[in-house]
């Protein structure tokens, strides 16, 4: 199948702090354009697109427009959790290609490390507010976001026979990663982990268990953060300083809590399919899996969903050290991820910029060669209400 | 037992099942155009759009579908409990609900799926919603 090429990622830029005191996430945001935009080869003037997930100020992309001070032709103010860049992408992709606007912007910034937000821990939703139809069903059980995470991972277990121990092998591959990545190293540093070192699946099994049967080191970390990129036309692509990363291929779905279904089964087991069929790619074509890792079940899910391997074997397709750069085979999460990276709530900007800097030839932990690469975020609450969006992504 | 968090009205999808756990009923909609279980409640039937439902009265037995216990979390009420499980139950009717399976000496040890559990009404404060808990039969 031939491939549409009429959209590139163009110029990409990651917020180096992890833990970033007295700097407000539109902060993080407007450094992280500029930044973009610098590596892009293009300048502040050129923008005619905004994608923003309302992450910085309430209002999202009408905000957003109103700070930056443009008036752009294209505003989008998409917001499905951590997925929300995916689904972005997919949608500033298509308005490009409609011939909607030239240069689009996607920024992401956030402080949820200096804020001291317990993302995992507190109560799934706000102790304040009105109820509504969800929330004043769960809200008695004191079910955190790791608990309902681990409600998953607990079927999983049971249904298949996957152990804790393969599920490791995901924490261990991205903590090699991260450990060549000195953003990564600083801060695992700044927001004092333990060890900053590699680790191994033992390492995972004597971890403490926050939600049973997730232990500390299968959840990702809570930090500050952010970043942006520039999504733009083949003709500004042309120009560009770096060479383009095309998207090929996308797709989004959701998911949600019913009545005897399998909860062992994401939002990723729709979305993937379309992005691979509209890309004209299959799985085993991919070199650079990036798959949203709030936690191990998060990314062995999704892993399954996307077709890298069958429902259920997962366990045997993560194990050890096999999904690390230097191993045959796919390599995920090579920035370090969301277990050993960052994490500031919403990390579906990380798997794009880090894709695009494995088909540049730019990352710490470079898989020589990489052609085809793949973004799956995952939003909301994986045993309960959730996103999917995939990108597909190819250098020239 | 902490007091748990109660839920909050007006909030017309939820209210007859509370009122239904106040009169120490389990009760869930279904659908009288299509006859699907409507589960969490809703003011509409989520498989034809119906707006017709009938209330009936669930057994209150099932099992666990999956679970977890809880070992962090700084939600007042829930930070002093130790440890505690969470748990999709499937009742026999044919809707899953969140829940908690209580009375068990250790929740990590004892809990397992697949196991056959009944809703009980946990009291609360004076004037407060009981809320439905899971017991292994
Ligand atoms: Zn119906």
């Amino acid at each position: 199948m031939a491939q549409e090429r009429s959209a590139a990622i163009v110029g990409i830029h990651e917020y180096p702090l992890r833990v970033a005191p007295g700097v407000s996430a539109m902060d993080i945001k407007i450094d992280s354009i500029r930044a973009a935009l610098d590596d892009a080869g293009l300048s502040w003037g050129d923008i005619d697109a905004v994608y923003d997930a309302g992450d910085g100020e309430a209002g999202g992309g009408l905000q957003l427009s109103a700070y930056l001070g443009l008036r752009p032709r294209v505003i989008d103010t998409t917001q499905v959790g951590g997925s929300s860049f995916e689904f972005q992408a997919a949608h500033a992709w298509r308005d490009i290609a409609a011939g909607r606007c030239r240069v689009a912007i996607l920024s992401y910034g956030s402080t949820s490390a200096s804020n001291r937000v317990a993302i995992g821990t507190g109560s799934m939703r706000a102790m304040g507010g009105a109820g509504n139809w969800q929330s004043n069903m769960e809200l008695p059980y004191g079910s955190t976001l790791i608990a309902n995470y681990a409600l998953v991972k607990q079927r999983h277990m049971h249904e298949y026979g996957t152990t804790t121990e393969q599920l490791a092998g995901i924490s261990v591959a991205t903590r090699r990663h991260a450990m060549r990545n000195p953003d990564a190293v600083r801060a695992m540093t700044d927001l004092e982990f333990v060890g900053v070192n590699e680790i191994t699946a033992q390492d995972v099994l004597e971890s403490r268990i926050v939600a049973d049967p997730l232990h500390l080191l299968e959840c990702c970390m809570i930090s500050d953060g952010g970043g942006a990129l520039v999504i733009a036309s083949p003709e500004v692509a042309r120009d560009a300083r770096k060479p383009p990363v095309w998207i090929i291929g996308s797709g989004e779905a959701t998911k949600y809590r019913e009545n005897g279904g399998d909860i062992t089964t994401s939002a990723g087991a729709q979305s993937g399919p379309a992005a691979f069929g509209q890309a004209g790619v299959s799985p085993d074509e991919i070199d650079i899996a990036m798959i949203y890792d709030s936690f191990t079940i998060t990314v062995a899910v999704c892993l399954e969903d996307l077709g890298f391997c069958a429902k259920g074997e997962v366990g045997e397709f993560a194990a050890g050290d096999r999904l690390a750069f230097d191993r045959p085979g796919l390599a995920l999460n090579t920035d370090g991820g969301g277990l050993s990276s960052n994490h500031p709530g919403m990390r579906g900007i990380f798997l794009l910029l880090e894709s695009v800097r494995q088909l540049r030839g730019e990352s710490h932990s470079q898989v020589p060669g990489a052609r085809l690469a793949v973004a799956h975020g995952n939003g909301g609450s994986l045993g309960g209400t959730h996103t999917g969006g995939t990108v597909i992504l190819a250098k020239d | 037992m902490p007091k748990r968090p109660q839920p909050r009205f007006p909030e017309p999808n939820s209210q007859p099942f509370w009122e239904g756990v106040r009169e120490g009923e389990l009760r869930y909609p279904t659908c009288d155009a299509c006859s699907e279980v409507v589960f969490y409640p809703r003011l509409h039937c989520p498989f034809c759009g119906s707006r017709e439902l009938s209330w009936k009265v669930s057994r209150g037995e099932g099992s666990v579908y999956t679970y977890s216990v809880v070992r962090q979390n700084r939600m007042p009420g829930f930070i002093e409990l130790g440890a505690y499980s969470v748990a999709y139950i499937d009742l026999d009717e044919g809707f899953r609900m969140l829940s908690s399976v209580v009375g068990v000496d250790d929740p990590t040890r004892d809990i397992h799926i697949g196991q056959r559990v009944k809703v009980e009404f946990e009291p609360q404060e004076e004037g407060d919603y009981p809320i439905p808990v899971f017991r292994p039969i």
